[in-house]
């Protein structure tokens, strides 16, 4: 078990999660017996095969789903109210009728949008020429820095992350990941990350934990001590997988069992 | 030499005969071919009573605008088609998000719906003279209760298919009710309302004229009645024709410009 900080960002303790079968499906367990803890501004990868429950999990933690035997809590020394909580979804959602600068500024309190800060957001992520553009006209990897600037904007105390850089360029998915790893260093915070890329984990993670097949529940945690900045596919990255590879390898065959392709495959 | 010049009169031919093929041609053409149609059935009507030619329609338009409160008529009618219009769409916007948001809600107004989609216009209008008199709020009613149906049936049908997921995002960014309401879930409605209301208006604007007919005394429905009985076909066809072009004005002057705007993210 991971040691417990005084200052654990998140606490996720989850009996079971069922989804009740509703004649056309049968009745699921996700979720069985899945506890971890995730210390105060860490980033967290969750890693583990399609439909093992990894979107389930975020949904619990962003609240969108509280039929749940169990917990997931959010601490935080400072804030008196729930903390913020941001979510990039798997898909953008950006609001296709609203401009990118709206679209930024529609989850903001009024003080922070006429502090203008998701238009610093929108013009340090170079979309500062799109402010005024709809969506619609935007390429993929535009999109997903729209709905970055969005999640960073609340100043969120757990950010979520669903294999936000699937079905993209390798190039354009690269440069997604090192602006997320750039605005979270500029802006510290507890960061949950699901993929189910490997690499993609290992360049950006500071602990990876392994979720098993459906019902899920971690079945390795490791913790990723490489010194930043890593550059994505570098001998480096691809020497800490062979290793984890070798060590656990009957252990994390469901995990890893999707990770021979490099982050371009769709769930 | 030759064949240039042959060349240069079959491209030339052929810009002429894609231009009179464009849109904006075939409708002229189209309008031509209306008023060719009707000049010459006035010819099996020597007696011009039955069916007056198009040039004495317009003269008797004439003499209605300046002599006989055509535009007097007009307003009054367009005043009630208004008033019918919102209160109908206000009211079917409301109700149908209700259904298609709430199941509860859905089966228990279902059956209502159904008895008043189906209610024939003439019934609705009878009894609301009937039970609230020949009232101009009864007649107004008597309009939206036959549109109101017809509103919640397409309303329904786009608050069930509203994308979920972006309402999530909502809730997640912990975006207040009133903004959620307006900024993520209503315009996922407006293309639903726009049908609705294009549609409205088309209908509402003919069941006026029957109301009119039946229970006031003014507008252009009281006028046709009027016209009818004094076999006034000319001031038929006058009146007809000054709404279609009322109507013309609303649809490209008010639907279209709005349409866009909502549309414009496209």
């Amino acid at each position: 078990m991971h040691p417990v900080a005084v200052t654990a960002g998140l606490t996720v303790d989850i009996r079971r999660k069922r989804f009740a079968g509703d004649g056309r499906t049968p009745p699921h367990t996700a979720i069985e017996n899945l506890q971890f803890d995730v210390p105060l501004g860490q980033f967290c990868c969750l890693l583990g095969p399609s439909g093992c429950g990894k979107t389930t999990l975020l949904n619990i933690a962003a609240g969108l789903d509280s039929e749940v035997d169990g917990s997931v809590d959010l601490h935080s020394e400072t804030a008196q109210t729930r903390p913020a909580v941001s979510y990039m979804f798997q898909t953008p959602r950006l609001l296709p009728w609203m401009s990118v600068r709206d679209n930024v500024d529609i989850v903001l309190d009024p003080p922070a949008r006429a502090d203008g800060r998701g238009v610093k957001l929108l013009e340090r992520m170079e979309l500062g020429g799109y402010l005024d553009a709809y969506p619609t006209r935007l390429s993929g990897g535009q999109r997903r820095r729209v709905a970055l600037a969005r999640a960073f904007a609340i100043r969120p105390a757990l950010l979520l992350l669903d294999e936000p850089f699937v079905s993209l360029d390798q190039p354009v998915g690269n440069r997604l990941r090192e602006i997320l790893l750039d605005l979270w260093q500029a802006q510290p915070t507890t960061v949950l990350f699901v993929t189910h890329d490997l690499n993609e984990a290992i360049y950006l993670g500071d602990r990876i934990l392994f979720l098993s097949q459906p019902p899920s529940s971690v079945v390795h945690d490791a913790a990723v001590d490489l010194p930043r900045p890593r550059t994505p596919d570098s001998p480096v990255i691809n020497t800490f997988r062979t290793g984890l590879l070798d060590r656990h390898g009957g252990l994390l065959a469901g995990a890893a069992g999707s990770t021979t392709d490099s982050g371009s495959s769709t769930p | 030499m030759a064949v240039g010049t042959v060349d240069a009169a079959a491209s030339a031919w052929e810009r002429l005969r894609r231009a009179a093929g464009g849109p904006a041609a075939l409708r002229i053409f189209s309008f031509v071919l209306l008023l060719g149609v009707w000049s010459v059935a006035t010819l099996a009507d020597p007696s011009g009573q039955v069916l007056p030619a198009p040039w004495v329609v317009l003269d008797t338009l004439w003499y209605h605008l300046n002599e006989e409160g055509l535009l007097y008529h007009l307003s009054v009618t367009l005043w009630r088609v208004a008033a019918a219009f919102f209160g109908a769409m206000v009211i079917g916007v409301a109700l149908g998000i209700l259904m298609g948001a709430r199941r509860r809600a859905d089966i228990i107004l279902d059956g209502w719906h159904i008895l008043f989609l189906n209610m024939p216009a003439l019934v609705l209008i009878i009894l609301c003279y009937v039970w609230f008199g020949l009232t101009e709020v009864a007649a107004i009613v008597a309009v939206a209760l036959n549109k109101i149906p017809n509103v919640v049936v397409t309303v329904r049908e786009g608050t069930r298919a509203v994308d979920r997921e972006l309402l999530d995002v909502a809730r997640v960014f912990r975006v207040d009710r009133r903004t959620t309401f307006l900024r993520f879930f209503l315009p996922q409605l407006y293309p639903y309302i726009m049908a609705a209301a294009r549609g409205g208006i088309a209908l509402i604007w003919k069941i006026v004229l029957v109301v009119e007919l039946l229970g006031r005394s003014n507008g252009v429905g009281f006028k046709l009645h009027e016209f009818f009985q004094l076999f006034d076909i000319a001031a038929v066809l006058a009146y007809t024709l000054s709404f279609v072009v009322v109507m013309m004005v609303v649809e490209y002057g008010v639907m279209a410009p709005l349409e866009r705007r909502c549309t414009r993210w496209r």
